[in-house]
């Protein structure tokens, strides 16, 4: 009965393995500082698009629904503190967090699958290199640089998308807006707002590798990889996401 | 003849698992200084686990594994990294990274050995870059230096993946299958660098091979320096490579047969002789 358990408690120790792994190499050498700088550019810059357009929308969405709902009390001057409040604490992290785990976790599993599958980790080991350090560590440092930078570009740009939608639709006054959102945040919502994308980036860049390192049976083998990686990376952020949130709501003054 | 000396590869009583498939079986042999061993064997009988599990890459589920005389059976993967720096290996599929040019994956190799250096100690960028030429003209690649993998064909790839497994000129050579999946007049290219690796470098090898014709050309051809072909070794002075080449088969996990060529040739196991006659069946 508890053979059906064997798998996936053994994945669980491989995955924490290999993220003892990785961390541990953050500190011995030999640094592959120029593999960290591509990843970078790859992983962050590569996904400005997605956020910039994932944070738009969703800021222009929060301030049409949010804007209604106060209108009823005629608070609608307070559309740029609620933007303001949930894009930083709770949409900007998450939302940038999944759409990053997308398209990075699945990237991140699809290049190191079809390396494990094409026999090119097994090289780097034959070569001398240890894969983890080559491959995994400078995507974990490159993730944990790059996440928190564009979740915060996401949040300024779901600001922006909130005022556009409030001034069309509301007739909101710009610095009334912008006041508001300036005053609504407090220290402890940057640093949540911070915390968070930091914490995902770590669970998004090491599930892709552990799924890409972990495949075998050639393309096919691959394309479960690159979809496993995704989902558990997506699930794994919403997960946390909620025990983070029991452990900084308490702290936030609410 | 070079005198067979010190002992590189060694299997004692070494058994692979793969749950509950054998995939190595109470394997045990020695590969010394100056020889060069043809594994022959048919699809899935382990060739490839034997070569990956020489190195580290598997692990062994019994017996014990020698490297340069030190034992690396359950040596740490951080130490072994040391000894495979030792050791070149060709794969199957060339096993040559995407992302870099081949003149890149030619001088990795070079890199990870001078990472290791102090700064002020590392070679040289233009010398690193004389070497990384010199190993590609060995393999008459030097054109295509900075192409990647993607743009080269089957043969070509197989070429570059022997340029950055000598690069290091390392004593031990491990080939898996290097002429699996190439046409015939590829695959004798292929199979004469390897014999030009062994001539010009001394080195010692282990060649993976299902083709018995690979083995004989490794056996009874040298390479000629002045013509840069191959000549029948018979026919050279101070030639012996038959006696230096072994043979070995591999049925189903097990060392079915070790010895030379005569031996082979004479052996009466219907499964080893299958792969003497067949170049005779195709030659009639």
């Amino acid at each position: 009965m508890f053979d059906i358990l064997k798998g996936p408690i053994l994945a669980i120790q491989e995955f924490y393995l290999l993220t003892g792994r990785a961390l541990r190499n953050v500190g011995r050498k030999p640094h592959y500082g120029d593999d960290v700088k591509l990843q970078m550019d790859a992983l962050g810059f590569g996904a400005i698009p997605i956020v910039v357009l994932t944070g738009a929308f969703s800021g222009a969405v929060m301030s049409l629904q949010m804007g209604r709902a106060l209108q009823q009390y005629g608070q609608t001057g307070r559309t740029g503190t609620v933007v303001s409040i949930i894009l930083v604490r709770e949409l900007g992290p998450v939302l940038a967090s999944l759409m990053v785990a997308g398209r990075n976790a699945s990237g991140i599993a699809s290049e190191l699958g079809s390396m494990k599958v094409t026999e090119q980790i097994d090289a780097m080991r034959a070569l001398g290199t240890d894969p983890i350090q080559k491959l995994v560590t400078p995507r974990m440092l490159a993730m944990a640089i790059m996440l928190p930078c564009l979740t915060v570009i996401d949040d300024f740009v779901g600001m922006i998308g909130g005022w556009l939608i409030g001034k069309l639709i509301y007739d909101l006054d710009f610095l009334q807006y912008w006041s508001q959102t300036w005053r609504a945040l407090a220290w402890s919502d940057v640093v949540q707002g911070l915390l968070k994308p930091f914490i995902f980036s770590f669970v998004i860049s090491l599930i892709g590798c552990f799924f890409g390192l972990r495949a075998s049976g050639g393309t096919q083998g691959v394309g479960r990889a690159t979809t496993q990686a995704m989902v558990m990376a997506s699930v794994a952020v919403l997960v946390l996401d909620l025990f983070l949130g029991l452990i900084f709501v308490p702290y936030s003054g609410f | 003849m070079a005198e067979t000396g010190e002992s590189l590869l060694r299997f004692e009583n070494v058994t692979v698992r793969f749950g509950d498939t054998v995939a190595l079986d109470n394997m045990s042999f020695d590969v010394r200084t100056g020889e060069t061993r043809i594994l022959l064997g048919a699809a899935g009988s382990g060739k490839t686990v034997l070569l990956k599990t020489s190195m580290g890459l598997n692990t062994a589920s019994g017996g014990k594994i020698f490297l340069f005389d030190e034992d690396v059976t359950r040596m740490p993967e951080k130490q072994l990294f040391e000894i495979r720096r030792k050791i070149g290996m060709l794969f199957q599929e060339s096993a040559l990274f995407d992302s870099m040019t081949v003149a890149q994956n030619v001088a990795y190799p070079l890199l990870t050995k001078e990472a290791l250096n102090p700064p002020k100690k590392r070679m040289p960028r233009d010398q690193m870059e004389a070497t990384v030429r010199d190993s590609l003209r060995f393999v008459e690649l030097e054109q295509t230096m900075v192409k990647y993998p993607s743009e080269l064909s089957g043969g070509m790839r197989r070429r570059a993946a022997i340029a950055r497994a000598v690069v290091t000129k390392p004593p031990l050579l491990l080939y898996d299958s290097p002429t699996a999946g190439l046409d015939p007049i590829t695959a004798h290219t292929i199979m004469a660098l390897i014999i030009k690796e062994r001539d010009v470098d001394n080195t010692t090898a282990l060649v993976v091979t299902h083709r018995y014709q690979d083995g004989n050309l490794v056996a009874n051809f040298r390479y000629n320096p002045k013509s840069g072909r191959l000549d029948p070794a018979a026919g050279i002075e101070g030639s012996g490579t038959g006696n230096n080449t072994i043979f070995m088969v591999l049925k189903e996990g097990r060392l079915v047969f070790e010895g030379k060529q005569k031996e082979l040739e004479a052996s009466s196991d219907s499964y080893v002789s299958k792969f003497v006659k067949r170049p005779e069946k195709e030659a009639a």
